[in-house]
């Protein structure tokens, strides 16, 4: 047996030798998956659902034998620690707990300092919730992807639908949390907006303090200026106040409402979010998917998820599910390519350029170029429906992710300054609620 | 700037004052008496709104009318509970040591509290508007306010103040407390429990900053961190005003409500700022705060 033992480790040694550095590896007992998310402070609303979500997600993959044959296991870590404290943390995942792949992060201020540590540490790492375009723009990764769209394409869908559906508007008004998400959105927004409605005009661009209690000032200003629209890219606590707050005074009846990324606040609001507010989701996510709603699998991924947490998912959880459909088609990938031997780390990055995944909508692409992921945009109206407590999507429209994003190797704000004004006019199919 | 826009931005700026009154004016009283500066008088503020918005939406059911009272009721629950056991056995073990461990002990009460608060009541918003709806809106030149906001807090406000006056000036009460804040020893000397009267003070202060929080409640949402924003707030009007002044937090929680109110309608951007650039001039001219007087020192 001994001899056996001492054949078989020589086999083995040279098998490893012959094979160079970047050889096949043996299969690991378990896959480690580190997952900086929010656990504290007011993005919370995203990370302990995504949270859930991730626990969901990797429990269904090892009932299912793993990935390639080797089950998944999480750590977590705290994006609300923030600074120093995330990033000695993520360290931590990567030097002492040794994971395979992280999952970072939610925020693009912690994007901004994780995705350079990741590249310098060699360490597989997947953007999966944060929307800074400028982050994938700067700098070419090797080990850094983000697997659902930017904030580009994000705001650049919620725009066109305006257009779309309420093309004659003369004033808009924005009122958005004062910090880089609310300041970037709409830069990109009213950047877009000049070039295909170069007559309307900005009344109120107002920016109150991140995290704000109340905003009676900010809406009575509106309420005497009258814009036509008024954006908003707020989330959480935040955006439900505002809109409690203006629809307590008739705000939103007396304007056309915009919640850019409103998705994650529907359920909350309940019967307070009115009819007729326009509603984006970050990506086509939305748990009553037009194109999705029938298959079996996402009703049952939904109806799991509400048992365990009592609300249906959010974008955060559809993104979550997105990291990890991501590096399931990556290892698939280069297994297939390696004759099924278990691929080292760089083998599964090379399989991560063009590879298309799908998580709980259209599928989405890994562009190889910058690897930014190319990811559809469901945006719709809010309307009552019978079997719900609270407003449901109407009149979704899909937007093709190839036609809103950004070239590779363009900037952002450059490219939208070079978009036709009939560019919001391109044929987007459009869906009714349970139709 | 019309008489329109004007109109507007005061009576935004009063309902904005009258809140912070409330959270401010309990720091104060308990600095000015106990002189703890109390680091989780936020988290009072966020216990006071989230105790409230629970009672309010259980008791909802029965009538929506008893949402009113159960702001008052978890507001002296926070106050008397958490208050009355943090003094007891917190601060007053500390009391004459070094000032620094009265901030440390608070600080970490904080971080307690705010754990706690997400493990009580989770991270998801929690919103219960019965208060407002049930009041009707008012309209002020075209724009519609909510009664409650408009109305009913500063009202609430100027009772605080006028009550917290009388009670200090004009009751049995008072006086032992402003004995003990003049002078613990010849208090103590005459007979006055100074340990009973810091408790008291102490769950005085607790309350008004869970009545902030607690008539905040109906108009927003209840997240986890509310209690940060607040405290720093705080902060600056109490130290505006000069620690321990109570009418002082009165005036200077106005002039900051209106002035912010002012700042959204002229220049937004500067609305964040409004508060602590107010704190900064008026502490480089007046050190001691607005209303604060230097004291000679007795040794």
């Amino acid at each position: 047996m001994t001899l056996f033992k001492t054949l078989l480790g020589a086999a083995a040694l040279a098998t490893t030798i012959l094979a160079g550095p970047v050889a096949a590896q043996d299969k690991p007992k378990e896959l480690k998956i580190g997952i900086a998310t929010f656990l504290s402070g007011p993005a919370s609303v995203f990370g302990v659902p995504a949270k859930a979500a991730a626990e969901m997600i990797a429990e269904d993959i090892n009932k299912k034998g793993g990935i390639g044959g080797v089950p998944v296991s999480l750590s977590f870590i705290d994006e609300g620690a923030g600074g120093e404290a995330l990033v000695s943390n993520y360290r931590r995942l990567v030097q002492d707990e040794k994971v395979d792949v992280t999952f970072a992060a939610i925020s693009s201020g912690s994007c901004v300092q994780l995705a350079p540590l990741a590249e310098d540490l060699k360490m597989m790492n997947f953007m999966w919730d944060c929307g800074a375009a400028s982050i994938l723009e700067a700098r070419k990764y090797r080990y850094v992807f983000r697997t659902q769209a930017n904030a580009t394409p994000e705001m650049l869908a919620v725009l066109m639908y305006l257009l779309k559906t309420k093309p004659d508007f003369k004033t808009i008004a924005v009122v958005n949390q004062d910090y880089a998400w609310g300041r970037e959105s709409w830069e990109i927004f009213s950047t877009a907006l000049k070039q295909m409605k170069p007559d309307v005009k900005v009344v109120a661009e107002l920016f109150p303090k991140f995290g704000a209690p109340d905003f009676s000032t900010e809406i009575s200003r509106l309420m005497a200026l009258k814009p036509d629209v008024v954006l908003t890219t707020s989330w959480g606590g935040d955006l439900d106040t505002l809109v409690r707050q203006a629809g307590q005074r008739g705000l939103l009846q007396q304007t056309s409402f915009v919640l850019g990324i409103g998705e994650t606040s529907i359920q909350r609001l309940g019967k307070d979010l009115p009819e007729g507010i326009i509603v984006g989701a970050r990506g086509d996510h939305w748990f009553l998917h037009p194109e999705m709603k029938n298959d079996a699998g996402f009703k049952a991924f939904n109806e799991a998820f509400k048992a365990k947490t009592g609300s249906y998912p959010i974008y955060s959880v559809y993104h979550m599910q997105q990291a990890f459909s991501a590096l399931q088609g990556a290892y698939d990938k280069a297994l297939k390519a390696q004759g099924g031997k278990w691929p080292s780390r760089e083998q599964v990055i090379d399989a991560m350029a063009g590879l298309e995944f799908k998580g709980w909508g259209r599928p989405v692409t890994m562009r190889g170029e910058d690897n930014q992921g190319l990811e559809a945009q469901l945006v719709g109206v809010t309307k009552a429906a019978p079997g719900y407590d609270f407003k449901v999507l109407d009149n979704m429209m899909l937007f093709e992710p190839k036609r809103i994003t950004n070239p590779a190797g363009t900037k952002s704000v450059d490219w939208l300054k070079t978009l036709p004004a009939d560019f919001y006019k391109a044929v987007v199919p459009t869906f009714k609620h349970g139709g | 700037m019309d008489s329109t826009i004007a109109v507007l931005a005061i009576l935004d700026g009063l309902s904005y004052a009258a809140l912070v009154f409330l959270v401010s004016v309990g720091l104060s009283l308990i600095f000015g008496v106990l002189r703890i500066v109390n680091v989780a008088h936020g988290s009072l503020y966020a216990y006071g709104a989230y105790t409230a918005a629970t009672i309010g939406l259980a008791v909802a059911k029965i009538s929506p009318w008893l949402t009113f009272p159960a702001l008052l009721v978890a507001s002296v629950l926070v106050g008397v509970v958490i208050g009355g056991l943090m003094e007891r056995f917190l601060l007053r073990p500390v009391y004459g040591r070094e000032e620094v461990l009265q901030l440390l002990i608070t600080f970490a009460v904080f971080m307690i509290m705010d754990n706690l608060q997400r493990l009580i009541w989770g991270v998801q918003p929690i919103f219960a508007a019965d208060p407002v709806k049930l009041l009707p809106n008012v309209s002020v030149l075209g724009v519609n306010y909510t009664s409650y906001q408009v109305i009913l807090l500063p009202l609430v406000a100027l009772a605080t103040l006028l009550g917290l006056r009388y009670f200090l000036r004009h009751t049995l009460a008072g006086a032992v407390i402003l004995a003990v804040t003049e002078d613990r020893e010849a208090a103590t000397a005459i007979g006055i429990d100074a340990r009973k009267v810091f408790l008291v003070t102490f769950m005085i202060g607790a309350s008004l900053a869970a009545l902030g929080g607690a008539l905040a409640s109906p108009t927003t949402s209840l997240v986890p961190g509310m209690g940060t924003d607040m405290i720093v707030l705080s902060f600056a009007v109490a130290a505006t005003a000069g620690l321990g002044q109570i009418e002082g937090a009165a005036v200077t929680a106005l002039a900051i409500g209106l002035a912010r109110a002012f700042i959204i309608y002229i220049q937004p951007e500067f609305e964040v700022l409004v508060p602590y650039l107010i704190m900064v001039l008026v502490l480089l001219v007046r050190p001691m705060g607005l209303f604060g007087t230097s004291k000679v020192r007795k040794i």
